[in-house]
Parts: structure tokens; sequence; C-alpha cells
């Protein structure tokens, strides 16, 4: 198998303070990975660094020949305007952007893909409500609908199921699992660490700095987390350059 | 009755005969096309107020026009165009590439440009009672065949433009994150639709006066708000609120011998309170009545 992501001593963070740091490794095509850790581990900033919507403050990404733009990702606050008058149908077929572009029409066949989509995250009959009108879960099945018309051969989800209960975890879980058997390579941010041992078989635990990478059983043992834990100290204002070679 | 007839006839055929009104008619319908759809995304975008602020940015520069050329419509307006332009573009530049907001960013510009203004035109002995007339537009505002060219060049320029980046626009209001996820499109249609701002500031600027021209911009979109829940609906409902305040206040001007810019937004206005009223989305009378909730 080749690899989908090749990290080389990747540095991610904020006014030059590492939020991820010294990160190498290789993420398979059609890899599942749970990527886990506590608050502040750099999960989200690892995200945004493959999607790349921070630059890199060290290092290289390969993306297996994609663009970053290629990469569809769902980010763990989306900055949607909930008042904006846009109906749910539009707001889903944003995910045929990479089709249409600025000016394609969306044909017979796009729409019925729209269709699909909304029938697999359970939202038929939902097209002409306002976004606004969605409740938090039913937001996050739409987000699913958009990812799916993406189409997108690797998919960052940013802890996906937070605040969601637990039928519609099920439901878009079992979107993971269909992503996963049609070979494509997801990446998902998650606390929960019975899901991800029920239905990930690869984790990275990451506290800044990757403590554990591999099978999800050899990764989530009681001494990694606990040094997981121990890890995660705050920026210090008064550090010096990483002495690190790059 | 033949004779009753006959008298709205003749009434009506003034408004064929009176070339002034004729063409403030013309003007304010032609605004209504393409400054009320740049005011509903300036709505939806919660930057009404930098509209009305960028009212005022492009006001050195007309007044530079002013001072090179007397009141010739083609260098106030390019005058205007260039300030509101170059204001719009770096407040946007400064906004998209640090961390300071693009409201914060234009406050800045914007007083910067008003000082700027302030000392060109005392400079150059602008006597107070031609700053008056040019700050607040003359009695009546008089729409020539000039002006009626450039609101008409600069209506075709901003639909037009508008079309083009509408997708990305519509995207990068309600979820910018998104679109820049799968497209480089947001910056470019954020400052496009700011230069169309400006292109709509200054035609506003020319038929109803500078203060006041910025109106037909903001308050239709913000009647629409009250009739809809639909963007593309909320467009259309817009236009309408617009043409038709437009046509009043023309019509009440010229009937009151008011400046034209007044007629239009009271009209506006009057729309507006109608909506808060009657408007089926959010409308008081809505609230008033207490109707039983439903099953489902």
């Amino acid at each position: 198998m080749s690899a989908q992501l090749q990290f080389r001593d990747v540095t991610l963070g904020y006014d030059r303070h590492p939020a991820v740091h010294h990160l190498s490794g290789a993420i398979e095509a059609g890899a599942l990975l749970a990527v886990v850790g506590p608050n502040g581990a750099g999960k989200s900033t690892l995200f945004k660094g493959i999607a790349g919507a921070i630059p890199l403050l060290g290092g290289s990404i390969e993306r297996g020949g994609l663009a970053a733009r290629d990469i569809a990702y769902l980010p763990q606050i989306a900055e949607i305007d909930r008042s904006f008058p846009i109906s749910v149908y539009d707001m889903v077929a944003m995910g045929l952007w990479q089709r249409t572009g600025l000016f394609g029409g969306i044909g017979a066949a796009d729409r019925q893909r729209i269709r699909d989509a909304m029938s697999a995250v359970g939202l038929t009959g939902f097209e002409q409500r306002a976004i606004g009108t969605l409740s938090g879960g039913q937001m996050q099945r739409m987000l699913f609908a958009r990812l799916l018309l993406q189409d997108a051969r690797t998919i960052l989800l940013d802890e996906p199921f937070n605040a969601i209960d637990a039928r519609t975890a099920g439901d878009l879980l079992a979107l993971v699992q269909r992503w996963h058997g049609e070979k494509r390579t997801v990446l998902a941010a998650l606390h929960d660490m019975e899901v991800v041992r029920a239905h990930f078989p690869q984790a990275l635990l990451l506290a800044r700095e990757p403590v554990a990478w591999g099978a999800t059983g050899e990764v989530l043992t009681p001494q990694n987390l606990l040094k997981a834990r121990q890890m995660c100290e705050a920026f210090d204002d008064a550090a010096h350059a990483c002495a690190v070679a790059d | 009755m033949h004779e009753h007839v006959h008298a709205h006839v003749h009434e009506l055929s003034e408004l064929w005969t009176d070339a002034a009104l004729r063409q403030s008619l013309a003007a304010v319908l032609i605004l209504a096309l393409s400054a009320a759809p740049v005011g509903v995304f300036l709505m939806l975008r919660r930057m009404s107020l930098v509209g009305d602020a960028m009212s005022h940015a492009i006001l050195p520069g007309a007044a530079v026009g002013y001072l090179v050329s007397g009141l010739n419509v083609f260098a106030m307006t390019l005058g205007g165009l260039v300030a509101g332009l170059v204001i719009a573009v770096l407040a946007g530049l400064v906004a998209r590439a640090t961390e300071v907001k693009e409201d914060a960013s234009l406050a800045v510009f914007l007083l910067a440009s008003l000082a700027l203004g302030v000392v060109i035109v005392t400079t150059h002995g602008m006597d107070a009672e031609e700053l008056m007339h040019f700050l607040f537009g003359e009695t009546a505002a008089s729409i020539d065949h000039n002006k009626l060219i450039i609101i008409a060049v600069n209506a075709t320029v901003s639909i037009v433009a508008l079309a083009l980046i509408y997708r990305p626009l519509v995207l990068d209001c309600v979820d910018p994150n998104f679109l820049r996820s799968v497209s480089c499109a947001g910056a470019a249609a954020h400052l496009t639709f700011l230069v169309l701002l400006v292109i709509n500031l200054v035609s506003g600027f020319h038929a109803l006066g500078t203060l006041l021209g910025v109106g037909i911009m903001i308050i239709p979109a913000v009647i629409a708000r009250f009739w809809t829940r639909d963007i593309t609906v909320m467009i259309v409902i817009a236009v309408v609120a617009a043409a038709l305040s437009g046509i009043a206040g023309v019509l009440l001007s010229h009937a009151a011998g008011v400046p034209a810019g007044a007629g239009v937004i009271l009209a506006a206005a009057v729309f507006y309170a109608i909506s808060i009223v009657a408007g089926p989305v959010g409308g008081l009378i809505w609230r008033a009545v207490p109707r039983r909730h439903l099953e489902a």
C-alpha cells in the first residue's frame, strides 16, 4: 500500500509556538485512523495543517499527489452563519463545488446525487428547510451529506460526534465505515475511547509530540494515555528556539 | 366622465413630457436594480453600517474631482470611485492579512480619508456654502443626462459582476471556512463585492445626494428580511421595494418640492414601518395574534 499522507518532521503551531512538534510517519491509502489525545494536544492543528489551512512551521507534508484542496475537511467548530437564508438542499449541493466551480450548472444526475446524499444521512424531507431551523445533530448530518458529495479520497473529521446523541453518532459512524469500505483514507479526532476501540483499526495518540502510533489496541494502553496526559504543557512565552535540527 | 379621464391622462402625460422628472424616475429604477442586491449582501454580511461609512469615504475623492474641474459629473465620479476603491481594497487586504477585523480596519481608513478630504478642501478654498451643497446635496437632486448614463453604466457593471461572484459570495457569508477549503475565490469575491459597493455608492451619490444615497441600498434589504427566509426571493423583494420607494419618493419630491433623496428614503422608511408591523417573518402582528401551536 502506498502512503496517502507522509509527514516528515512536521511542526505546526501559532506564533512560532509548536502545537504539533516533530511529527514523522505515514498514513496508508485507505487507512481508518483515530487521532486521540487530551485537549490542546494538537489534533485540530494537525488537521488544519493537512488541509492546508495553516502554514507549516517546519518539515513537510506529502499528500500522495493530492492538492490540499482535494482533501475534505470537517472542522471541529464549523463557523457557519446559521441565520443566513439558505436552504439545506443548497448547502448540501455546495459539496459539488469541485465539479461545478463558480458557474457550472447542476444537472439531473447531480440532483439525484444530492437526493441520495440527503437520504444517506436521513435528511430526506428537509430539502427546503432553512439551515437555521436545524438541530445540532441535523446540522452535523447535513455537513456529512456535503462531505458525501465532495467525494474526496481523503477525509478529515475533527471531533465529528461531539454534542451529538448516540443515534446520530451511530448513523454518521456507519458513513465513516462506508467510506472505509470504499478504500478512502479517513482521519477522525475523537475523545470517546470506546468508539475508537470498536471502530478504528489504527490510532495516533498525540500530546503535542506523538506518544504512540499504530494498531489501536497497542496505542491505547493505560501507560500511553497517562504519558499523554502528562506531556501536554502550556505555551511558554519565554521559550527558546527549538534546538532539534530540521 | 370623459373629462375626468382626460384630466388623468394629462397628469400622466406630465411623466413623459417633464424631462427632469422622467430622468429622475429612470435613475431610481436603475439604481434599485443594481443597489438593492448589493444591499442584501451587505446586510447578510452584517456590513450595513460599513456601507454607511463607505459612503463618507468616497467624499474626499469626489471633492478632489470637484476642485479640479468644478461641477463636472465625470470628474467627481472618477474621484469618488478612486477614493472609495483605494480605501475598500486597502481595508479589505489589511483585514485578510492581519488579525484586525474588517470593520475596525475600514474605520481607520475611512477616518484618515475624511481627514485628508478636510485638508484638501480647506487648503483649496472651497467656501462653506459650496461645501454644504457638496455634503448634503442640492435642494432638488437634478439628474441630468450625464448622471443618468453614469448610473446606467455602473448598474450594468454591478449586475453582471454580482452574477459572476454570486456563488462564492453566498458561501463566503454562510461558511467561509468551507469555501477556503475548496477554492481560493473567496478573497477575490470579497474584494469584487467591495468594488461593487463603491460603484453603487457613487451612483447613489449622484441620484440621491451623498448622505442619503446609501439608503436605497440598505433599507430595501432590511425590508426584504421581514418577508422571506430565502436569499433569492430576498433579492427580488429588495429590488421591488427599492423600485417602489424610488418611484413614490421621486413623485413625492416632485409634488412637494423637496430633495429627491429625502423623498425616496422617507418612502422607503414607510415601507419599512409597514414591514415591521405586517411582515410574515417576525412582523409584530404575527407575534401579537395568539395562534395555537401546531401538532408537529
